[in-house]
């Protein structure tokens, strides 16, 4: 009982801060207007973009993560966090790591040339979904990875000693489990899509709505357009992340003692390709940025490592409340109110937060507290949509024997649950961190000179034209990004398997 | 004694009637064919199934509107005996509280019982790298040490080979039965119930019937229960 009313308290706490600024925001603009016909365009778009962007990242996960659950090499625990990179990655850095690959002087069209073939053309509807599925691959990949490790090992020794179909018996059940899910959040992510539709699309063809809101709010300052607007993307986000939601089943397959077995099925040599395409797609424009960026290590002006702190702590506190707020809410209703915070644009969230505050204190004075709450209901979703399943699992297994033995609230949490969640929690705390440490939205807003994040102190050397510095920046952001990332992620797998 | 006066007990949509006396320090073995509802009455009784009537009694004590845990009883089920990210030691442990690294005095209690199911040297082992018998083993440990008049056995040995089980069977039912415990036990195989049970409670069509002296129920079966025991 005692938990229930804790869970609500805080799936109230959430709902308020999300309902709150979007109120605050239609109150501002004077309430709602009819959508024109740009405005239904970019709705039909972000739709049309999400689903194609989705569909390829899912798909193209399954044999990738399938090479990865049953192939065994050294380094394969670091390639499976370092292939996670460009989720984590700052999108602005990505873009130009993309750019620098498929852009129109990028490695790919060189190589086109020769041969007669036209340029590849990354603006556009295409360069939105090449980028959507270089972010979300990774994503469909650790999802569902996770699914097939949740496969008791000992399932798989036992269809190979009778010789069973592995795909129909364990796989097939395990990615009609986990696919759906994966596909609707990824969904979700590409909704809400910003910077990679600033940068790669626009014009009529290739508006998202976080684009039109974004545009409303910068060029027209039409508070009641992007409220309208942010109502449309708030039900969009919404009515796909309940499909989510009911797509996803908590149970598991079974328990099993965590060992890892050996297995017998599969070809060697298409495993080791899929996992060798997926590394080169994910990991050349990293390998791009860190060429240009360590030349320009040495020209970062000495005001970026004030701006480094600042987004250091802006992650370690997301990371911190975002657990705090996630541990009460690993239920299905918890789940459900927390994706109020990713069905609203961070735009309008953080707006929204600064119209409220802004009778009280001046907005620039909390842009960096505002950034990382805004951070922290962007996160939530994600890291409960982790957890979840993990926590179902745990108190299927466990439950029963945890309340024979007397175990409840805090015990029964220390001693059962989150020792069975340290893993999951690991890899989620990592995630918020990493998406907190590059997140460019709000910020960009209200914060004063000289006190920004690192990817504002970034995006400033870039609009400065000193790109050395700006690539500097861009590879100090990405190792702060994935060395939190991986801190956390190592730091929850650590004494996790048994 | 424990005492099901009554009482139906509902898990999904399957419903169990029990009305039947349990005598206290004996060994009652539970039959019946697969899917007829051993583990629904024992769960019922432990207070892991809904009790949808009746009154479930343990001497005076009332104890079905008691939490699981208040119950006087330690359960051993047919999986998941055991937190694979404990120590063998520290499972045990649970059975005195919530402390993972016990007080001297109730690590010596620990000791003692560990080494009374032979597992004094394997206290620092995780499930994982135990014998499925030594993880057996473990489970009783950790159910004597919760020193509970009634112990439930939900067939935690069925994964053993025959020999093993029946070694972890009279292992089990001779330490309960020093520590002077009640034990109730789901059981397919009417031999085991031959060898260790005072009385055999037989559950047939949604019925738990009011428990008979074994060897009269083993020679003589009702009629519900002839074809089952062959």
């Amino acid at each position: 009982m005692a938990q229930r009313t804790f869970t609500i308290i805080t799936a109230l706490v959430v709902a308020g801060l999300v309902i709150g600024p979007v109120t605050a925001v239609l109150w501002h603009g004077g309430g709602i207007t009819v959508l024109s016909a740009a405005d239904l365009s970019a709705l039909q778009f972000t739709v049309w973009q999400a689903f194609w962007s989705s569909l390829i990242s899912v798909t193209l996960a399954v044999p990738v993560a399938r090479a990865f659950a049953r192939r065994s090499f050294w380094g394969r625990s670091a390639l499976v966090s370092i292939m996670g990179a460009p989720f984590i990655l700052p999108v602005i850095v990505a873009i130009l790591g993309l750019l620098s690959v498929f852009g129109g002087n990028g490695f790919v069209n060189v190589f086109l040339e020769p041969l007669g073939i036209p340029k590849l053309d990354i603006y556009g509807a295409h360069g939105v979904i090449l980028a959507h599925v270089f972010f979300n691959l990774p994503l469909a990949i650790r999802l569902i990875l996770q699914g097939w490790l949740s496969i008791p090992s000992e399932r798989f020794r036992v269809a190979a000693s009778l010789n069973a179909p592995i795909f129909k018996l364990l796989e097939w059940p395990m990615l009609c489990r986990i696919m759906p899910s994966a596909f609707a959040v990824i969904f979700v992510i590409c909704i809400g899509s910003f910077a990679v539709a600033l940068t790669l699309g626009g014009g009529p063809k290739a508006t998202t709505i976080e684009l039109a809101i974004y545009q409303a709010f910068k060029f027209d300052f039409d508070l009641s357009k992007a409220a309208s607007l942010a109502v449309v993307q708030l039900c969009l986000g919404l009515g796909v992340g309940l499909v989510a939601l009911l797509l996803a089943r908590g149970d598991m397959l079974g328990v099993g003692f965590d060992r890892v077995v050996q297995r017998w099925d599969g070809s060697l040599l298409l495993d080791t390709s899929w996992i060798g395409l997926a590394t080169l797609f994910l990991l050349t424009p990293l390998v791009a940025i860190f060429v240009a960026g360590l030349s320009g290590l040495t020209d970062l002006p000495i005001s970026i490592w004030g701006a480094a702190l600042r987004s250091l702590l802006i992650s370690l506190g997301a990371v911190i409340l975002t657990m705090l707020l996630a541990l009460p809410l690993v239920t299905k209703a918890g789940e459900v109110a927390s994706l109020l915070g990713l069905s609203v644009s961070g735009l309008v969230l953080g707006t929204g937060m600064f119209l409220i505050i802004q009778p009280y204190v001046r907005p620039s004075s909390v842009a960096l507290p505002v950034t990382m709450l805004v951070n922290v209901l962007m996160a939530l979703p994600f890291v409960l949509r982790i957890l979840r399943p993990n926590m179902e699992a745990a108190k299927n297994d466990f439950g029963r024997l945890g309340q024979s033995l007397g175990l409840q609230r805090w015990p029964l949490w220390r001693i059962v649950y989150l020792p069975r969640l340290r893993r999951p929690m690991g890899f989620a705390a990592g995630l918020t961190g990493a998406l907190a440490m590059g997140d460019l939205g709000v910020i960009t807003l209200f914060s004063r000179p000289g006190e920004g994040t690192l990817p504002m102190a970034m995006y400033q050397l870039m609009g400065a034209y000193k790109m050395e510095a700006a690539y500097g920046a861009a590879l100090l952001l990405v190792g702060l990004s994935l060395g939190l990332f991986w801190a956390f992620d190592k730091g929850g797998r650590a004494h996790a398997v048994v | 004694m424990l005492w099901c006066r009554d009482a139906v007990f509902v898990q999904g949509g399957y419903t169990l009637s029990a009305n039947l006396k349990v005598k206290a320090n004996k060994v009652t073995a539970v039959i019946g064919p697969s899917g007829a509802g051993k583990s629904t009455l024992l769960g019922g009784i432990a207070g892991f199934v809904t009790q949808q009537s009746g009154t479930l009694s343990w001497n005076d004590l009332v104890i079905n509107i008691l939490p699981p845990h208040k119950r006087p009883i330690s359960m051993l089920f047919q999986d998941n005996n055991l937190f694979p990210h404990l120590t063998v030691m520290q499972n045990v442990a649970l059975a005195l509280g919530t402390r993972l690294n016990p007080a001297p005095d109730v690590q010596n209690r620990i000791e003692d019982v560990l080494t009374r199911v032979g597992l004094k040297d394997l206290a620092n082992r995780k499930p994982a790298t135990l014998s499925g018998g030594q993880q057996s083993r473990a489970t009783l440990a950790r159910a004597l040490l919760q020193d509970r008049e009634i112990m439930l056995m939900d067939e935690p040995f069925s994964a053993l080979g025959p020999g093993m089980k029946a070694e972890m069977l009279d292992l089990s039912v001779e330490l309960a039965k020093a520590a002077r415990r009640t034990i109730v036990m789901v059981t397919h195989d009417p031999a085991d119930a031959a060898r260790v049970a005072d009385e055999v409670i037989g559950i047939v069509s949604g019925n738990a019937w009011a428990p008979i002296v074994t060897k009269q129920f083993l020679n003589n079966p009702p009629k519900p229960f002839i074809n089952y025991l062959g």
